[in-house]
Parts: C-alpha cells; sequence; structure tokens
C-alpha cells in the first residue's frame, strides 16, 4: 500500500488512481442505476423472495425432520428430476371447520372494529380539523403521543382494566351499581375493546389528513341555501371525506385481521383468529407447511385491501 | 342553537376519545406505585417495584439489545428508504417501477406474522444453502427491521420530495452543477429534516416491534419486547407498570420536545414570509 502522499506524487503512472479515477467516473455516469440498486436488491432478497419460500413449503408435506418439510424438488435415479406439488394443506385449511371459523371470525372482528373506529374517530378528527391553529397542533401531538409508546404496553393497560378485580369492576363495585364483577377480559369484548384502542389513531389521522384540505365554505353555502345541518352533512361533508374514510378503514382493517397480540393477550384463548392461529401452529405445533398455508390464505384475504391502499397512496403521491 | 348542539357533541366525543387513549395510561402509571403484589389491589404507595425493576439484570440486557438493533435498524433504514424515495421521486419512470414501488409500500401494511414468519424461513432457507445466518439474533432481527422500516422512511422522504420547491435545485443545474453535486450539495441537505424523522420513527418501530423479533430471533437475544411479552402473558406484573411508567414519561417528554421544535420553526417560517411580503 501507498501513502497518500506517493499516490499524489505519481498520480497519473499510478493504476490504482486512474482506477478511482474511473470509479468516480463510474459512480457519476452510473449513480442513479447505484442509487435504485441498493434498495430493490434488499427488498428483493428480504421481502419478495421470503413470499416464493413460504408459498413453496405451503405446498410441501409435514415430516419430522429438520427442516420439518418435504422438499419439493427430489432427484429420483440420475437426472431425473421429480417436482412434489402438495395442495392438501389448502384442503385440509377448508375441511376444517376451525379454520373456516377462525378465517370468518377474524373477518367479523376487524370489520366491526374497523366500523367502531370510524364512529369514534371521525367526529374527532372533524373536532380538530375545526378547532383554532394552536389547539389543532395541541391535540394532533395528543394523537399522535400513544402512537409512539409500546403497542405492548397499551394492550396491557386493558389487562389492568378489565381484569375481574380491575380498575373499572372495582369502581362499579364501589358505586354499588354491579355486586359481583362483571366478566370483561379474556372474551370478544376485550379484543374490541383493544383493537379500537390501539388502532383509532390510524384512523383518527388520515381523515384529519383529508379534512384539512377540505373547502369548508361550502358548509356555510348549504346553510345559506337553507340546507339542514344533517342533509349538509350527508350530502356534502361525508361525500367529500369519502378518501379519508377509505384510508382509515384500510389502515384499521388490515393490520387488525392479522392481529396476533390483541386477542392473546386480552382475549385468552377464547378468541380464535387467524393470526394467533398462524403463530401457534408454527411455534407450538412445528407445523410448517400447514403455518405457511394460513399465512398464504390471510394473504389472499389482504391482498385486495392492500393493492386499494397502494392506489390511494399512489394517487396521494402524484397529487401532492 | 344546532350549531350548538353540534359543538357540544364534537366536544364531548373529542373529550372521550382522549379519556379513551389516555385514562388507561394513568392507571398504568398509578399502579406501578402500588405497595401490593396484586397489580389491582391498591396498598398504599411505594416505589419498591422500581427497584425490583433496576435489580433486574435481565431488563438491562434486554433494553441494551433492543436499542442497539433500533440504532443500527434506524441508520441503515434511513439510508435506504432516502435512495429509494429519491428513486421513486426524481427518477421518473424506470423498469420494474411498479414492482419497486409496490414492494416499497407494501410492508406498511402487511401483517407482522406474515412478514415474521417469512423472514424466518428465508433466513434458515439461507443457512441451509449458504451456511448463513449462523445463528438467529441480533443480525436477524437488524435485518427483518431495516427491511420494514426503510418503508416508513421511504414514505416520509417520498412526501418531503414531493412538497419540495425545486428552484434551488434547478438554479445549481444552470450555474452548470451536475447531478450528482445537485443531489448532495442541494437536495440531501434540503431533505436533512425528513431524514431525521424517518431516523427517530425506525427508531420507535423497532423498539416496538414485538411479533417480528420473535420469529426470526434465537434462544440467546431477548430484546424488551419479547421480555415484556413473556412476563405480562401469564397476568399483571407491578414491575412492569414501572417500566411501562417509565417509557411513557421518556417517549411524552421527547414528543413535547419535537413538538415544541417544530411549532417554532413553524412560527419561524410564518414571519419569515410575512417580512418577504412585507418587503414586496
Amino acid at each position: 500500500m501507498s501513502t497518500p502522499g506517493e499516490t499524489l506524487a505519481t498520480a497519473d503512472a499510478d493504476p490504482k488512481s486512474s482506477l478511482l479515477q474511473r470509479l468516480t467516473r463510474l459512480a457519476q455516469d452510473h449513480w442513479r442505476t447505484l442509487v435504485l440498486f441498493v434498495p430493490f436488491a434488499w427488498l428483493l432478497i428480504f421481502f419478495l423472495a421470503p413470499f416464493f419460500i413460504v408459498l413453496k413449503i405451503s405446498m410441501a408435506e409435514t415430516t419430522v425432520a429438520s427442516p420439518p418439510f418435504t422438499p419439493m424438488i427430489q432427484w429420483v435415479d440420475e437426472g431425473i428430476m421429480h417436482i412434489r406439488v402438495v395442495v392438501d394443506n389448502f384442503a385440509y385449511l377448508w375441511e376444517d371447520d376451525l379454520y373456516v371459523d377462525t378465517y370468518l371470525n377474524s373477518l367479523k372482528i376487524s370489520v366491526t372494529s374497523t366500523i367502531l373506529c370510524l364512529l369514534l374517530g371521525y367526529p374527532i378528527a372533524y373536532a380538530i380539523a375545526r378547532s383554532s391553529h394552536t389547539t389543532k397542533h395541541i391535540l394532533l401531538m395528543l394523537i399522535i403521543l400513544p402512537f409512539w409508546t409500546s403497542f405492548l404496553l397499551r394492550v396491557y393497560a386493558w389487562m389492568g382494566l378489565l381484569a375481574d378485580q380491575g380498575t373499572i369492576n372495582d369502581l362499579l363495585i364501589a358505586l354499588g351499581l354491579i355486586d359481583e364483577p362483571i366478566r370483561m377480559l379474556y372474551n370478544t369484548f376485550a379484543v374490541y375493546v383493544g383493537i379500537v384502542y390501539t388502532y383509532v389513531p390510524f384512523m383518527i389521522l388520515p381523515l384529519y389528513a383529508n379534512m384539512e384540505k377540505l373547502d369548508w365554505e361550502l358548509l356555510e353555502a348549504a346553510a345559506d341555501l337553507g340546507a339542514k345541518p344533517t342533509t349538509t352533512f350527508f350530502t356534502v361533508t361525508l361525500p367529500m371525506t369519502v378518501p379519508g374514510i377509505v384510508a382509515g378503514s384500510l389502515l384499521v382493517f388490515i393490520p387488525a385481521t392479522g392481529e396476533y397480540v390483541i386477542p392473546d393477550l386480552l382475549g385468552g384463548g377464547n378468541v380464535l383468529m387467524i393470526g394467533r392461529v398462524l403463530y401457534n401452529e408454527f411455534n407450538a405445533n412445528v407445523d410448517w407447511p400447514v403455518a405457511s398455508a394460513v399465512a398464504i390464505a390471510l394473504l389472499l384475504l389482504l391482498v385486495l385491501p392492500m393493492m386499494l391502499y397502494q392506489h390511494i397512496q399512489a394517487k396521494e403521491a402524484q397529487g401532492s | 342553537m344546532n350549531n350548538g348542539k353540534r359543538s357540544i357533541f364534537l366536544l364531548s366525543t373529542l373529550s372521550f376519545g382522549l379519556a379513551f387513549l389516555y385514562v388507561p395510561m394513568i392507571m398504568l402509571i398509578i399502579y406501578s406505585f402500588n405497595k401490593s403484589k396484586i397489580v389491582a389491589i391498591w396498598g398504599g404507595f411505594s416505589t419498591k417495584w422500581y427497584a425490583v425493576l433496576f435489580d433486574s439484570p435481565e431488563v438491562w440486557e434486554a433494553v441494551a439489545l433492543s436499542f442497539k438493533i433500533a440504532t443500527v435498524n434506524a441508520c441503515f433504514a434511513t439510508l435506504l428508504g432516502t435512495l429509494a424515495g429519491l428513486a421513486l421521486v426524481r427518477f421518473g419512470r424506470f423498469k420494474g417501477r411498479t414492482l419497486f414501488s409496490g414492494m416499497i409500500s407494501a410492508p406498511l401494511v402487511m401483517p407482522e406474522v406474515i412478514t415474521g414468519l417469512s423472514l424466518l424461513l428465508l433466513f434458515i432457507t439461507l443457512k441451509e444453502f449458504i451456511g448463513w445466518p449462523d445463528e438467529r439474533g441480533f443480525t436477524t432481527i437488524t435485518i427483518a427491521h431495516i427491511t420494514f422500516s426503510m418503508a416508513y422512511v421511504a414514505v416520509i422522504i417520498q412526501s418531503r420530495l414531493a412538497g419540495m420547491v425545486q428552484d434551488l435545485e434547478e438554479a445549481a443545474q444552470d450555474l452548470g452543477a451536475k447531478p450528482l453535486r445537485v443531489l448532495i450539495d442541494i437536495t440531501l441537505p434540503l431533505l436533512a429534516p425528513g431524514m431525521v424523522a424517518g431516523w427517530l420513527l425506525a427508531f420507535t418501530l423497532s423498539l416496538d416491534d414485538l411479533i417480528i423479533a420473535s420469529f426470526v430471533t434465537g434462544p440467546e437475544a431477548v430484546t424488551l419486547p419479547i421480555l415484556i411479552y413473556s412476563r405480562i402473558r401469564l397476568g399483571l406484573r407491578p414491575d412492569i407498570n414501572a417500566l411501562a411508567t417509565i417509557i411513557i414519561l421518556v417517549v411524552a417528554i421527547g414528543v413535547l420536545i419535537a413538538g415544541y421544535i417544530m411549532l417554532r420553526q413553524q412560527r419561524q417560517r410564518e414571519l419569515d414570509l410575512s417580512m418577504v411580503a412585507e418587503e414586496k
């Protein structure tokens, strides 16, 4: 290795330095390719490729081995390739009532939670959008703040509130409203509370972003022309906020469908959801092919909402 | 009359919403000072659970590991996410653009169980074929976190780039600066606040992740969420209340400071604009 001084002195003669120059020129000419290549390659390897592996394993058979599934490609005799594709795992999911029920139950819970988030989030977003400049800032910060704290601990907080000897039951008993604690933890009710609690900011923020850009003078115009507040709401406000409603609903619906932590901690063993079944199938039952098949089934359920969300995002990016 | 009714309705929903968001956290904090071992029963004021927490070496190890992963993740995710955002906003059409933008925004909405499972299966397959990663833990969790955090950074960078006035960049180009120079000297410094926001978001996301980390980790590496989860699965624990209190306070102070800085910057910008307007 030469010292920097030497390199400088013999810059023209040194092949290394010309290599450096060439590299610099290369970087100048092809930097766009480089800028694109690095994140592109990363995502191909760590995001796209894994899905094909999941798809492959979902079509294998479970065996007692390491890894616990049969290979797709086997070499039978010399040079004869034998490809095994098994759709049994999907048939198994379809025939087993447990999986079908879980599937439907997840959908029911996520759709209901989305509607609850919308009913709670819409007036909140509206109130924030219509408040004064400084208040708006403070309210938004209050909505975003829980985002930054631990999701897990926010779910945990509800365990303390809903338990048989929890805060809410204690309060109701102390007030003389009930004699015995109401069972609120480890059932579907607790799961709804948990999902609405953790996901309502995801509903409020897109709605707010949508409402903030609205032309409020249209509302005044409608009122001036004699429309009742309810009429104005259903004919002017609501149609104008559809993009926000759709974006917020997707942001709640998609992650809620695959939720694992909330049904596990607040639902106990009583609430069946796909995310939890997938996790248990993989970790407790060590049935990788069935877990992979569940993952593919979940993905099929969510692929349309996900594409719709992406479409909205892309349109948003072009618009601004 | 109707207006009054409506604002009462809005105000009460807003108050209910904020109470709904904050009461659970406030109760969590109150019960962290509970003397009784059973979380739900008040037994007098005490700070002993904080002492229990600070004396626990596993907690400190988990905190150290989580911070290490979060820091490395945030740096790489900011780098990759910024490059991706630049490519998507400034490169126009290129081959594979649809695939690229799809892969960038999909992690934002992908259920964590799927991301976790698929990455674990990738790591296992890779080990079978190339012998890497030898063991799962710090490296595999960090790679998994970078993969989803970079998507969030890319979204922030995309929106900042889209909202940026291109005057300075065009001026530099007119004065003869090559595109790469313009990028390094003009665009990137202008993007710096967005990159800081992206870094912080990536850091927090990593610190918060339980599911993906529990899929791709090995037996040795216990991150903070994995530790918390293994403890609260079995029920309420006063030392976890103490830990939650500390986390909530740190985050609240951080967000307040960030909010204050942003508000001041905005006021400054408004002041600048009004001064410009006056001079005209």
